[in-house]
Formats: C-alpha cells, sequence, structure tokens
C-alpha cells in the first residue's frame, strides 16, 4: 500500500505556481527525500500533504485519506516538523511536549513515558525545566523533532531536520530516523538542502525545481544514470565556459553544465574520454586553466537537473534561519 | 468519547493560557494600575468638579468593565502573536476540533481578564468606593464572564484577519478605545443627545457596565434582563463567528 500518493497536485499563490501538477507516490515504510532549490516548491507540497493549506488542483491521500476532504483523519495520523519555530517561547520545553500530547490524547502516563523517551533521544532532559526563549537554535530545532515524534505517527514530514545544527547532533538525528523507519515501520518524508543527508537516509528521491519533479528514483540510480565520473574543467572566462559546452554538445556529450567559469562533463569512464576533451579544447582554441576527475555524487546530479549548485541556496538558508530565530527572541 | 476528547482539547488550550498567565502574573497584576489611576484622579476631579455625588461609585463598575474589554480583547488577538511565532501551526495540524482550540483559547483568556477584574472589585472596594453587597459582589463574576467571552471571540475572529502589528494598532485606537468612551462607563445615558445616544445603546459594553452597576451598585439604566440578553447574545454570536473564522485559517 502506499502511504502518500498525489494526483497532478497544484498550488497556486496570486497567479505563481509553486506547484505544479506533482504526481508522486510514497510506499508505506519508505524514506522519501525531496530535493530542491529555494522557493523550488517542497515547503508548499508538504503544506498540502500535511493539511495546513488547500490545493489549487489536484488531489492527495496520505495514509489512505484524502487531504482535503478528510483532513481530520490525515492530520491524526501524521507528524510535522516545520521548518521555522513551532514552540510556545514562554513555556519550559517539558510544558510544549505536555501540551502536545495532551493535544493528541494521549493518557497521562504513556505522556509521560513518551516525554522522557524523546527528550532522552535528543539529548534535552536536562534543559526541560527551562523556558524555550532560554534554548540555543540547535536546541530548539532538536526540541521540536522530539515534539513531532511523541505521538508515534504513521507519517512523519520532517521539513529541514537538520538545517543549522551541528554534525554531532545532525548524526544522532540521522540515527534516530532511520531507527524510527526500520523498527517502527513510520513512513517519513523529508525536505533537505543536505545531499549526503538524502543519499545517506532516503530510500528514494525526488529532485524538485520550479514546482515540478525533474527526477525521482533510489540515490544509487540517480547516481548511475550518468556513469560514475565527472572531469571538471576550469577555463579563462565564463564565455569560454559557454561555448565549450556547446562545443561537446556538438561532440556528443550528454551530461554538461556549467557554472561561471567551470564546465562539468558527466562521463562513464573518464580515463578513455579526458584525451578526447583536451583535444576538443585545444582545436576550438579554448585554454584549460586546470581539470579534475573524480567520482560523480548526488551534487552533480542536482546541478545536472536544476542548473544550480544546492550549496548556493545552503548559506542563504542558514542566515534566514538565524534570522528567524533571532527575530523570536524579541 | 468525542465529547471527552473535546473536553480534553478545551482544556489543553485553558491550561496553556494559565501556564503563560502564572509566568506573567506582575505584569498582569501591574496592569491593574492604569484603571486605579483613572478611577482615583478622574473619579475624583469629576465628582468635584460637577458636584456629583458618589461619582467615583458611579465609575468603578465601569472601569471594571473597561479592563475586562482591553484583557479579552487583547487576550483574542494574541492568536495574531501566536502566528507570527509559529505555534498556531502547532495547533492546527493536531489532530482536534478547532473550534474546541478557539474555545480553549477563549475560557483561557477570559480566566486571566476574570481574574483582573475581580481583583480590581475587591481593590477598588478599598478606594472610597462601596459595592453594595457581598451577593452582589459574586453575582458579578458570571457577568464579568459573559462579558469577557463576548469580546475575547471577537478578538479571535479580528486576529484572524489581521496581518500586522499595524492592523492590531488600528484595532486597539478604532475599536477599543471607541467601544469604552461609548459605553456609559463615564457618564449616565439619561441627558446625552440623540445620536450619542443611538451609538452607546448600539454598543455591547453598554449593557456589560450598566448590568455591573446593577449588581455593584445597585441601580442601573438599563433593566438587568435587557442588559443580560444582550451580552449572552452577544456573547454566543461572536463565539460562532470567532470559531467558525479560526476554523477556516490557513497559515
Amino acid at each position: 500500500m502506499n502511504a502518500i500518493v498525489t494526483d497532478q497536485i497544484t498550488k497556486s499563490f496570486n497567479g505563481f505556481i509553486a506547484v505544479n501538477k506533482i504526481n508522486i507516490s510514497v510506499k508505506e515504510g519508505e524514506l522519501f527525500g525531496l530535493l530542491g532549490p529555494n522557493g523550488a516548491g517542497k515547503t508548499t507540497l508538504i503544506n498540502m500533504l500535511s493539511t495546513m493549506i488547500h490545493p489549487t488542483s489536484g488531489t492527495g491521500t496520505v495514509n489512505g485519506f484524502d487531504v482535503v476532504h478528510d483532513s481530520a483523519s490525515v492530520r491524526a495520523a501524521i507528524g510535522v516538523v516545520f521548518q521555522g519555530s513551532t514552540l510556545d517561547e514562554q513555556l519550559t520545553g517539558w510544558e510544549n511536549l505536555d501540551l502536545h500530547g495532551r493535544l493528541y490524547g494521549l493518557p497521562a502516563s504513556l505522556r509521560k513515558k513518551r516525554m522522557d523517551e524523546v527528550l532522552d533521544l535528543v539529548e534535552l532532559s536536562h534543559k526541560s525545566k527551562l523556558l524555550v526563549k532560554t534554548y540555543s537554535g540547535g536546541m530548539i530545532r532538536r526540541l521540536e523533532i522530539a515534539r513531532g515524534l511523541m505521538h508515534h505517527p504513521k507519517v512523519l514530514f520532517l521539513d529541514e531536520p537538520t538545517l543549522g545544527l551541528d554534525p554531532q547532533t545532525r548524526l544522532h538525528i540521522w540515527e534516530y530516523i532511520r531507527r524510527l523507519n526500520q523498527e517502527e515501520g513510520i513512513t517519513i518524508v523529508l525536505t533537505t538542502h543536505y545531499m549526503e543527508e538524502a543519499d545517506h537516509l532516503c530510500d528514494r528521491i525526488a529532485i524538485i525545481d520550479n514546482g515540478q519533479v525533474v527526477a525521482l528514483d533510489t540515490p544509487e540510480k540517480l547516481k548511475s544514470v550518468f556513469g560514475g565520473d565527472v572531469i571538471i574543467l576550469t577555463l579563462d572566462t565564463s564565455e569560454d565556459a559557454k561555448k565549450l559546452s556547446r562545443v561537446y554538445k556538438e561532440a556528443g556529450y550528454a551530461s554538461i553544465s556549467t557554472e561561471d567559469q567551470t564546465v562539468y562533463l558527466s562521463v562513464k569512464k573518464s580515463e578513455e574520454v579526458v584525451p578526447k576533451v583536451f583535444s576538443t579544447a585545444f582545436t576550438s582554441g579554448i585554454n584549460i586553466q586546470s581539470m579534475t576527475v573524480r567520482k560523480s555524487t548526488l551534487d552533480d546530479i542536482f546541478i545536472h537537473y536544476t542548473g544550480r549548485g544546492i550549496r548556493d541556496n545552503l548559506v542563504d538558508d542558514i542566515t534566514y534561519m538565524k534570522y528567524k530565530l533571532q527575530t523570536k527572541r524579541r | 468519547m468525542d465529547a471527552m476528547l473535546s473536553f480534553q482539547t478545551v482544556y489543553t488550550m485553558w491550561l496553556r493560557e494559565m501556564l503563560r498567565f502564572k509566568r506573567a502574573k506582575s505584569r498582569i497584576v501591574g496592569s491593574l494600575a492604569t484603571p486605579l489611576f483613572f478611577l482615583i484622579i478622574l473619579g475624583t476631579a469629576m465628582g468635584s468638579s460637577y458636584n456629583i455625588e458618589n461619582y467615583k461609585e458611579f465609575m468603578a463598575p465601569g472601569i471594571i468593565a473597561m479592563v475586562l474589554l482591553f484583557s479579552s480583547i487583547f487576550g483574542g488577538i494574541s492568536v495574531m502573536w501566536d502566528r507570527e511565532f509559529g505555534f498556531l501551526k502547532e495547533i492546527l495540524i493536531a489532530p482536534v476540533n478547532r473550534f474546541c482550540i478557539a474555545l480553549g483559547k477563549a475560557f483561557g483568556g477570559v480566566t486571566t481578564a476574570m481574574i483582573q477584574g475581580i481583583l480590581l472589585m475587591i481593590i477598588t472596594n478599598g478606594f472610597g468606593v462601596h459595592y453594595k453587597s457581598l451577593p452582589g459582589m459574586l453575582l458579578s463574576i458570571p457577568i464579568m464572564f459573559i462579558i469577557g467571552i463576548g469580546f475575547i471571540s471577537l478578538g479571535i475572529a479580528l486576529a484572524t484577519k489581521i496581518e500586522s502589528h499595524e492592523g492590531f494598532q488600528m484595532v486597539m485606537s478604532f475599536l477599543t478605545m471607541p467601544l469604552v468612551l461609548l459605553s456609559g462607563a463615564f457618564f449616565p445615558l439619561s441627558k446625552l443627545p440623540d445620536w450619542l445616544k443611538i451609538a452607546v445603546h448600539l454598543n455591547p459594553l453598554t449593557y456589560g457596565v450598566e448590568a455591573l452597576r446593577f449588581t455593584l451598585i445597585g441601580e442601573s439604566e438599563i433593566p438587568i434582563v435587557v442588559c443580560l440578553v444582550v451580552l449572552t447574545s452577544f456573547a454566543i454570536t461572536t463565539t460562532a463567528i470567532g470559531g467558525w473564522l479560526f476554523g477556516r485559517m490557513e497559515v
């Protein structure tokens, strides 16, 4: 059975199409990743699936329930960790969890047990009696995740779960996400900017750009599409880069992308291609400053599909996140 | 089972307001200073200037109603801060009836407002104001509840429509202040010119002031039954509208 199915699901805001006829199905028990640059529509998609906003057209079901007509059943079956903080900062961490447990109808004894468990998991037990407004950004994030797990949802949505966290905490969260997924069979949908996060955790990944799914497969398959290697050429100018990529395209290379004065070529076996790459550039009169060959990563696939590096957005997002957290401190 | 869940939701939201109240205790008690200044300074000055006998006694129920109004509308509008700080998402995503959430929020806010109203009633009793009887004072408490529910639900309804801090300022200047000034909290209703009389009688707070005057000092220009009917109808209407608008909110 599928935990999530969408059929041509679409959302537009005043004419701007944020999500454009997306069809995805997520299998029960799957760990599904949504990858995409800023404004690609990932959060909008999650907001629709979690019944927070209504689709403009198309439909979606979560755990077998329609997100519009049976939103109450959907909400009972899901847990959501939103991108920004949704904690009450005037209350303590413990009180926030307690209220959550009550809203989800957990009886007192179970509530207490789950609170201890999740606090322990995110290592906040010793801070649980402090007001949330005294927490650091990372602590807020951890508490938020702990709260989303409290009621044992069937489907868990995580919108950038580890954004801005230190590597150690991130590893902890990864470990727990996988454990939840494997041991408890919770279906998990996460959006992320971290390639290694998607690669490491997800069974399948959908790359989303401009509100559409541009690629969807397992991380291994996505990586194998263009073979194993990436050749990175640095040229004198970006004009040269554009010119050379045209030349390569005519010469029959399928996967080429450029970024400033750099050209990326994804190839099956670099050792066979490198000589040709050089001679082609030479005959076109373009000077190659430097060349690197490495195994292809998910980043390359991402750049290929969206024409942008995901890192470009990452800095912005962390700044944005910090800004958001700071403005809450007033 | 459903009734149990609904009750649990209302209680949870009420509990949250109480937890917040517990931390803001000093601020809330401090907020009683302004109405006391009104009563002591304005009450004494007006009383002596216009030779009105017992003007302070006349004014005290009005001041209590004013505090209830401020506290209630503010409590309702706090839904706006919940949206701003994200907590509203946590509530709206929960698998519970949203009307119950709005109701719990309203009960929480009204509890805070009533605590302020009751404190003010007790304090003013020691500032040269003599309320008629203890039963009268006790009867004032359910009236405070009805007044509070009406205005807090109005606040919730407004909060679902207001997007910004500017909007909040607009509500405070163009709704709250006129409601207080047009309520007969500071002047008798009988000698007003017609246009003002109509405005005052269209104001639900007038009936709150008059009802409190009846229970606290034993005299009112509008019959208590009329007051109670208007106040109750107002509370039911705004609760229905506030709950409905809250249920349709998207974040």
